[in-house]
């Protein structure tokens, strides 16, 4: 059975017609056509859906989207600050931390919560930040490079 | 089908009396259903909005931890991680911080894995549940709760509302440990729990120490209190570690077998009971455990 509601993603409001039981990934993807966050493992592993929900990461493969009513999503289309690139994303194709790409949108969400919580955090910080997203190019210390480049760039 | 958010607890429990089933992050229920475990229920209540079912509260009674406490709430209260350790020990292992956001204390309770990390924390620390229903409540110790693998004794229009623990004692400490093969996004293999209150010579004056991931249900250590009562904290780690090695009834899966497992719970439950001891003595070590001090994986 379809439900209908809103759903608040980057600041506009979509209607959204889809089934209750319907994953907030899908309906990202599907119903409201951003399709910048990835379906990896579909089981709550791997962190590629990764978005954020009232500022704080979710996977949304295996969050409802009918939950995120009256919250405010954020995927990876809703972090450029204008034309310009979000210093994380900046940073990390400055350091060479995007590889195939693929878990970057998930990486990118996870560190933004992470730096938003924890403005210089120290290197284990920083890894227990990115710890619910794999990156199977095993790209992990250039990431970490990046994340880092940009807490001291964010706070100079 | 339907879907409700409710704001207050007496909402929630009109859905729950009328068939529905609760979510608040859905970290278990969502991917089970994905996994073919349980389907999802067709009629669900979101009570992830109910601000009463929130927060920390000091009372003449102990303390009242609300069951919608995300795991990131657990593990960095000030009343938790002063005087109940170990529970924030085991909210900070859960998942990554995505499942510790959305994930709640109440949920890893009601879930009712035997391998929930917050059952052994809880369960020497003395907690018992508060469950609610349109025909009142009822306040029961977590050993009647927990029936099964995946089963608990609430009826179905039943919520848990609260946990409760007693008052802090003076040089008590608690710990949670457990082993695991990675560090984020993983199921203990095996993990212990231990309270260990210190008489003023240093001996050991009460001890707890509780169980996970290695019977049905968490398991409380029989005669633990009787056999470390009097002993020094260094001699008591080996002798709760062989009692829970003993007591232990493990299966095989394909994480570790039952021989694996019984012999690891014993390495756990003696770091478990050391860590503890070591925090009632007033040493400080940080949460979790498992990171401070390099138990579990490397």
């Amino acid at each position: 059975m379809t439900t209908s509601y809103e759903l608040d993603v980057n600041g506009v409001t979509y209607p959204v017609n889809a089934d209750q039981g319907k994953n907030l990934l899908s309906v990202i993807r599907e119903n409201v056509g951003l399709t910048g966050t990835k379906e990896g493992c579909d089981d709550c592993e791997c962190g590629a859906c990764m978005v954020l929900l009232d500022g704080q990461p979710v996977n949304s493969c295996s969050y409802l989207a009918v939950q995120a009513q009256g919250r405010q999503v954020t995927t990876i289309e809703g972090v450029m600050d204008g034309p310009e690139m979000h210093a994380l994303q900046r940073n990390l194709l400055e350091a060479g931390g995007v590889q195939c790409g693929f878990c970057t949108p998930g990486m990118i969400m996870s560190a933004k919560a992470l730096l938003e919580r924890d403005e210089r955090p120290e290197l284990d910080a920083a890894r227990i930040g990115l710890s619910g997203n794999l990156c199977r190019c095993t790209g992990y210390a250039k990431i970490l490079s990046a994340v880092e480049a940009t807490a001291v760039e964010l706070n100079t | 089908m339907s879907f409700t958010i409710a704001t207050t607890v007496d909402e929630a429990l009109v859905a729950l009396g009328a068939g529905a089933r609760p979510i608040a992050g859905g970290t278990d229920l969502v991917v089970g259903a994905r996994h073919g475990k349980a389907a999802l229920p067709a009629d669900l209540v979101a009570i992830d909005r109910i601000d009463e079912l929130g927060g920390v509260e000091l009372d003449s009674a102990g303390v009242r931890v609300g069951a919608l406490m995300s795991h990131a709430e657990v593990m960095t209260d000030p009343v938790i991680v002063g005087s109940y350790t170990a529970i924030a020990d085991a909210s900070a292992l859960v998942g990554s911080p995505s499942t510790r956001h959305v994930g709640t204390l109440g949920g890893n309770v009601m879930n009712g894995s035997p391998a929930m990390d917050t059952g052994a924390p809880l369960t020497v620390l003395g907690a018992t549940a508060e469950l609610r229903s349109v025909t009142g409540g009822r306040t029961v110790s977590l050993d009647e709760l927990w029936a099964g693998p995946g089963r608990t004794t609430a009826n179905p229009g039943e919520l848990l509302v609260a946990l409760h623990l007693p008052p802090a004692r003076d040089r008590c400490g608690s710990a949670y440990v457990r082993l695991e093969y990675r560090r984020a996004m993983e199921i203990a293999v095996v993990g212990a729990a231990a309270a260990v209150t210190l008489a003023a010579d240093g001996t050991v004056a009460s001890v707890a120490v509780a169980l996970a991931a290695v019977a049905p249900t968490i398991l409380s250590v029989d005669g633990v209190n009787e056999a470390l009562v009097g002993r020094t904290a260094a001699a008591a780690g080996p002798v709760a570690g062989a009692l829970a090695s003993e007591q232990a009834a493990p299966i095989s899966d394909l994480r570790a077998s039952d021989r694996y497992r019984r012999h690891c719970i014993g390495v756990m439950a003696k770091r478990a009971v050391d860590a503890a001891a070591r925090r009632a003595d007033g040493e400080s070590i940080a949460v979790p455990v498992n990171r401070s001090i390099g138990i579990g994986a490397a």
